[in-house]
């Protein structure tokens, strides 16, 4: 489980987090969406510890995540996450992408992790492409390159951060499907997302974010069909 | 006008010696290098740091490099150091000039390369629970070392050309050799462009074999 409780994040005098609380439970999805400069990605920044915060606790599993005391490299292992710019590592193949962190960081040996590695880069649709430089590849398929890397480390928690919209309208598909198919194995997602009619069929929960706060929350029929704040009516009048 | 009648045979005949000043222009150009690489990444680092002293010490030491003619610092080696009793043979003074240079250069190329590797590759790399090392070993080092290699290729060639001013302070590489051996045959000429033709074998060869190691090297992208 997450639980996010009180988080306040500043860079400079500019404060992104003004005071966030939320849980997410295994096997829950939860959807974050809300206008640019809402502090939706600066959250997921701060559950794996890539930006400090600056007062409240993100508790992962029990393990406060910015506890000076916590091995955040270890922790990070539970926490996959997939980038707005996919990030593949231009200088290694497909297959050396997914395999490098299983070999490298759990240990595993070179063909255990191409094993694994393997079997998710089939599971995102990319079996025929594991030799393959990614530099060669459609943005979509780096993207679900970037899925498979962090799934290969089998991580409990997948952390996605607004995947799609660097990519061009044809290519947003692919990567929908692909997280459709994590929703269906089980996994707990947390989307930061601008696809509204993607939050509304996958999501448990959706959260509205508004200048560094939760303005709304509840089921994707709750917020989306039946918003009851005015900040949430007047954003999604804009986007649907 | 055009009855110069060219005598190869005495350029023939002193081939070895010629061979022998070409073995110490390569000598000096990849000692030069090796250490200017060292002295490069100590410069870039304090180009990236926020202490004061070590980025002021390195910023000098480059601009000085990349804005003075070479054949000062040579001079200044050779016979200025002269004046502070510190007596350098031509080999060491042309040596210490191309290392200076070299070092200066290359810490402006390293820097680049350092700083063109995009922050999110480090996070990315972070998010799979890479500690620092490991980010640098396996995902920033390998991609920056594409990046410099060519640019450290030309400052190579670059080095082996410069070594030429050795000529100036009477160092027995390939051009002093030469200049030695015209002015006691009458040769200048022949010398002069057969020891141009040996810069130039092996200048290409460097670029040959630089190319030939990057194509095994780096697969990918950048090939």
């Amino acid at each position: 489980m997450i639980e996010i409780k009180g988080v306040h994040k500043s860079f400079g005098d500019l404060e992104v987090l003004k005071g966030i609380d939320l849980n997410v439970n295994r096997g829950e999805v939860v959807s974050i969406i809300g206008a640019s400069g809402s502090g939706k990605s600066t959250l997921l920044y701060c559950i794996n510890a890539i930006e400090k915060i600056n007062s409240g606790n993100i508790i992962v599993d029990g393990i406060d995540v910015h506890d000076k005391k916590t091995d955040i490299n270890k922790l990070r292992q539970n926490l996959g996450m997939v980038f707005q710019q996919w990030n593949s590592f231009p200088h290694l193949t497909v297959l050396e992408n997914a395999a490098l962190a299983p070999q490298i960081v759990k240990g595993f040996s070179k063909e255990k992790a191409q094993e694994i590695a393997t079997k998710e880069l089939i599971h995102v649709g990319l079996g025929d492409k594991l030799h393959e430089y990614p530099t060669r590849m459609s943005g979509g398929q780096q993207q679900r390159l970037a899925i498979a890397r962090a799934l290969a480390m089998e991580p409990p928690y997948m952390l996605f951060d607004e995947v799609t919209s660097a990519l061009d309208p044809e290519l947003v598909g692919e990567v929908l499907d692909t997280l459709r198919l994590l929703r269906d194995d089980g996994m707990t997602m947390i989307c930061v997302t601008h696809e509204i009619a993607f939050a509304k069929e996958v999501s448990d929960k959706v959260a509205f974010f508004h200048e560094g706060l939760i303005e709304e929350i509840g089921t994707p029929q709750q917020v989306l069909d039946n918003p009851q704040r005015e900040r949430t009516q007047q954003f999604l009048s804009k986007v649907l | 006008m055009n009855n110069y009648e060219f005598h190869w045979n005495v350029v023939f005949d002193a081939f070895p010696q010629l061979l022998s000043g070409a073995f110490t222009t390569v000598h000096v150009s990849v000692l030069s290098m090796l250490v200017g690489i060292v002295i490069a990444v100590l410069l870039a680092l304090g180009k990236l740091s926020n202490n004061k002293v070590f980025y002021h010490f390195a910023n000098i030491w480059i601009e000085i490099a990349r804005n003075t003619p070479a054949l000062f610092l040579i001079y200044m080696a050779y016979f200025g150091l002269g004046a502070y009793g510190i007596h350098l043979s031509p080999y060491l003074a042309v040596f210490s000039a191309l290392v200076f240079i070299n070092a200066g250069y290359l810490a402006e190329t390293f820097r680049g390369g350092f700083q063109s590797i995009p922050t999110t590759q480090y996070s990315a790399a972070k998010s799979l629970g890479m500690n620092n090392i490991k980010v640098y070993r396996y995902v920033i080092l390998p991609q920056m070392f594409r990046r410099i290699y060519h640019p450290m290729t030309n400052q190579f060639v670059w080095s082996i050309l410069m070594s030429s001013l050795g000529i100036l302070v009477g160092m027995n590489e390939l051009s002093g050799e030469t200049q030695r051996l015209q002015s006691t045959s009458f040769r200048t000429l022949e010398f002069f462009m057969v020891a141009a033709a040996m810069y130039f074998v092996i200048t290409k060869l460097v670029l040959f074999t630089s190319s030939l190691i990057a194509k095994k090297v780096f697969k990918g992208e950048l090939s």
